[in-house]
């Protein structure tokens, strides 16, 4: 069957972007190369689609001697950058174990081990080590801040300054104007001044606020109730 | 296509086959393939005449029971006769003839070792038959038992294949041949193609949509079809998005499984209950899936009622030819739910009879889970290893030599990084075990406890949160934590979190239920 898929003529391949040809094609071994393209467009344009690229490791799987490990090496980088999603582990299980002894991966793995464990000191001086393989990726750094914020937010209703410089790896005249732009943007509040003693008073949320949880038990999604509608009617 | 080979020639393939079947081993001891008995013949003749009158009552009770009974007593140890021998029976019915062959290859490989050429030949009957639906010239009616089986057996027999062809080491000269000819057999893209277009043939994905807004019948009949139509290629298609679920946790691409499976609304009874053999394989993969990407939550509730189900229902399933098949997901689903709740000790969401098994089985071992010492990570090896499915390693072999084995490197995988999430999640256990014993207190006195300092347990801390913080199907943070905690300043202030109780669905089912009463009380009449 894969080859009556694949008897799409080329000019109508063009109309499909990537993503539905995954959708349309997700066993189709014809779609790999424009699959590895997708994957070094995900890197030029900061963009990121986990199906897609778990789309193409499945490929590989199917036909190790196709696989590019240059490429396999981008997608784990921009999964590293999806956390606190587990797309990391996710590429990983589809990866042979020969594959992740190379260098490059092993280094991917130390790293991923550090977020893991909210290691941000470790990964930070290991990230330094090895910057070729991370700033080939642009906007590595700061999905990493991302992600380390968003640790931050579930853990903290107020974090001291030290701890905030240490994690998302910023400090002095360049954490003043981040901070400078979280109050402004993101309704960040700072209680002291710019000494170590400053407080950061990160947003509200259900995590770190529990009284503001829902409670969720009372909700039930419409679809279960329409199982009575005749009933009701 | 998924097969290079045309099925024009099966018939000339045939003799091949039966010639494979003189040589195998123990199969060749006094069984006549031509040799056609005759309650056989009433069998074929009765199931083709119930088939060709859709009455699916009596194709289900021959199917179940007459098909176990006659190989119990007369194919113990040996294949039903050859498809040829009972084809002028059945008026040579390409249709049916393609039936009896996917049971005769269900029986094989259920009592006998399939040989290389027959496991290739039971492909190309696979192939044939799935074509023939996916053409729609199908107009049987068929129990849902049976469309399951054919589903479940096709996913069996590519797994097994692949565990036999990773097998290099011991392979003669001639099965290396054949291996090489036939490379087109159980190739895993022809596999899921062929599942995935059942999916999509059958437009069962819209179909259910369709019902969500009350516009098509599908769950309220069972899948079956009243209006005279057949509900073959429908319900293959549907229980095809399980068998693809399975597919891709074999492979180790859990993500994938899961979005197969999204269609159908796991927390609802669906067709996938009405066969027990579906609904165990569907919340199996299901919850192990879940496991595998961090939401305990999740599997702990499916893995609960399932259990839970099992345990009420099993003694109905004592003589079905799936009971053995039933005990052993039981078992292995009580190792997974024990794995489950060592890392996010959710007790709360178990209920009490199930929780009483578990600790039967498992209470121990789950006291040594909480140590995470050596011992403790053999345990969860241990446990992983006996409940996990049977990984598989879809590429072909290299034929150069040195032939290796490879049967077990995505098993190993498997274990391997599974093992690394659990030591990431070591010192959770220590933490949780403070958690509960304080309402508030200082970073530093945490860190005397632990002994640790006060840095180490910042991370430890925020390790805490990430793993007891899932990432939902939709990007949503969903928390699994059963003692939260936040941090102000250098004080941890403790939040034990309430026991969720769901009385919305349960309301819901005793509305239906009254309804049903009151609706039988109407047509009561009283003299």
């Amino acid at each position: 069957m894969g080859r009556e898929r694949e008897a799409q003529k080329p000019q109508q391949q063009v109309s499909y972007t990537v993503e539905q040809l995954v959708a349309v094609n997700p066993y189709n071994p014809d779609i790999l190369p424009d699959l590895e393209n997708y994957v070094n467009e995900q890197v030029s344009s900061q963009t990121y689609s986990l199906d897609a690229n778990l789309c193409l490791l499945r490929l590989y799987q199917f036909e190790p001697e196709r696989m590019n490990t240059q490429i396999v090496a981008r997608i784990l980088i921009k999964a590293l950058m999806a956390m606190p999603a587990p797309d990391f582990s996710l590429c990983l299980f589809l990866i042979p174990e020969r594959v992740q002894m190379e260098e490059q991966f092993k280094t991917l793995i130390v790293l991923s081990h550090y977020l893991e464990t909210g290691r941000f000191r470790h990964f930070w001086d290991e990230a330094a080590k090895h910057r070729h393989i991370v700033e080939a990726v642009p906007g590595f750094e700061q999905a990493i801040q991302a992600y380390a914020i968003h640790v931050l937010s579930l853990t903290y209703q107020k974090v001291p300054r030290p701890v905030l410089a240490e994690v998302i790896n910023i400090k002095g005249l360049s954490l003043d104007k981040f901070l400078e732009h979280q109050v402004t943007n993101c309704g960040w509040i700072l209680e002291g001044d710019q000494g170590s003693g400053q407080l950061i008073v990160l947003p509200r949320n259900e995590f770190n606020h529990p009284e503001l949880k829902k409670n969720a038990a009372d909700s039930i999604p419409l679809e279960h109730i329409t199982r009575i509608f005749p009933i009701l009617g | 296509m998924a097969t290079s080979y045309d099925y024009e020639d099966a018939p000339a393939d045939y003799e091949g086959a039966m010639d494979a079947l003189g040589r195998g081993s123990s199969q060749d001891l006094g069984y006549d393939p031509n040799f056609v008995p005759d309650s056989v013949k009433t069998f074929v003749v009765h199931l083709y005449r119930h088939i060709r009158e859709k009455n699916v009552y009596e194709i289900h009770q021959m199917y179940e029971t007459s098909f176990q009974s006659l190989s119990d007593r007369l194919f113990k140890d040996t294949p039903w006769p050859s498809v040829d021998a009972v084809a002028h029976d059945v008026d040579n019915d390409h249709v049916f003839c393609l039936l009896y062959r996917e049971m005769w290859f269900r029986h094989l490989y259920a009592r006998l070792s399939p040989t290389l050429k027959q496991r290739i030949d039971s492909w190309d009957n696979y192939c044939s038959l799935f074509q023939v639906v996916l053409h729609g010239v199908v107009n049987m009616q068929l129990p849902n038992q049976w469309l399951w089986d054919m589903v479940d057996e096709f996913v069996y027999q590519f797994q097994s294949f692949c565990q036999y062809r990773a097998k290099m080491k011991n392979k003669t000269e001639q099965e290396i041949a054949l291996l090489r000819q036939y490379d087109q057999a159980w190739n895993v893209y022809g596999v899921l193609n062929f599942l995935q277009a059942l999916v999509e043939k059958s437009m069962i994905i819209q179909i259910l949509e369709r019902e969500k807004e009350g516009l098509e019948q599908f769950t309220a009949t069972d899948g079956y079809d009243y209006n005279g139509g057949s509900n073959v290629l429908k319900v293959l298609g549907y229980f095809s998005m399980v068998g693809l679920l399975r597919v891709h946790c074999l492979l180790g691409d859990y993500h994938t499984g899961l979005k197969c499976l999204q269609p159908i609304d796991i927390t609802q009874q669906g067709v996938y209950t009405s066969v027990i053999g579906s609904h165990i394989i569907t919340i199996y993969h299901y919850g192990f899936a879940n496991l595998m990407l961090r939401r305990y939550v999740d599997a702990i509730r499916e893995f609960n009622k399932i259990l839970l189900y099992i345990y009420k229902t099993k003694q109905y399933h004592q003589k079905s030819p799936q009971y053995e098949q039933i005990l052993k997901k039981n078992e292995q689903m009580y190792a997974l739910l024990a794995i489950c709740l060592s890392l996010c000790p959710q007790v709360k969401l178990v209920e009490e009879t199930v929780n009483s098994q578990l600790r039967e089985k498992y209470g121990e071992k789950m006291i040594r889970m909480q140590r995470y010492d050596d011992e403790a990570f053999s345990i969860y090896d241990e446990l992983f290893s006996y409940a996990c499915p049977k990984f598989i390693t879809p590429s072909a072999p290299s034929f150069e030599e040195p032939l290796v084995n490879y049967n077990q490197d995505a098993y190993r995988l498997q274990l391997k990084l599974f093992l690394y999430e659990v030591k990431q999640q070591q010192l959770l256990s220590g933490v949780r075990s403070f958690l509960k014993v304080y309402s508030s207190m200082y970073l530093s006195e945490l860190a005397t406890y632990m002994e640790v300092d006060e840095s180490t347990l910042r991370t430890i801390l925020m390790t805490y949160k990430h793993k007891t913080h899932a990432v939902d199907s939709d990007g949503k943070i969903i928390s699994n934590a059963d003692v939260d905690f936040y941090i102000d300043d250098n004080m941890i202030h403790v939040v034990e979190s309430k026991p969720v109780k769901q009385y919305g669905d349960y309301f819901l089912r005793q509305i239906v239920k009254l309804e049903g009463v009151i609706n039988d009380l109407d047509r009561v009449r009283l003299d």
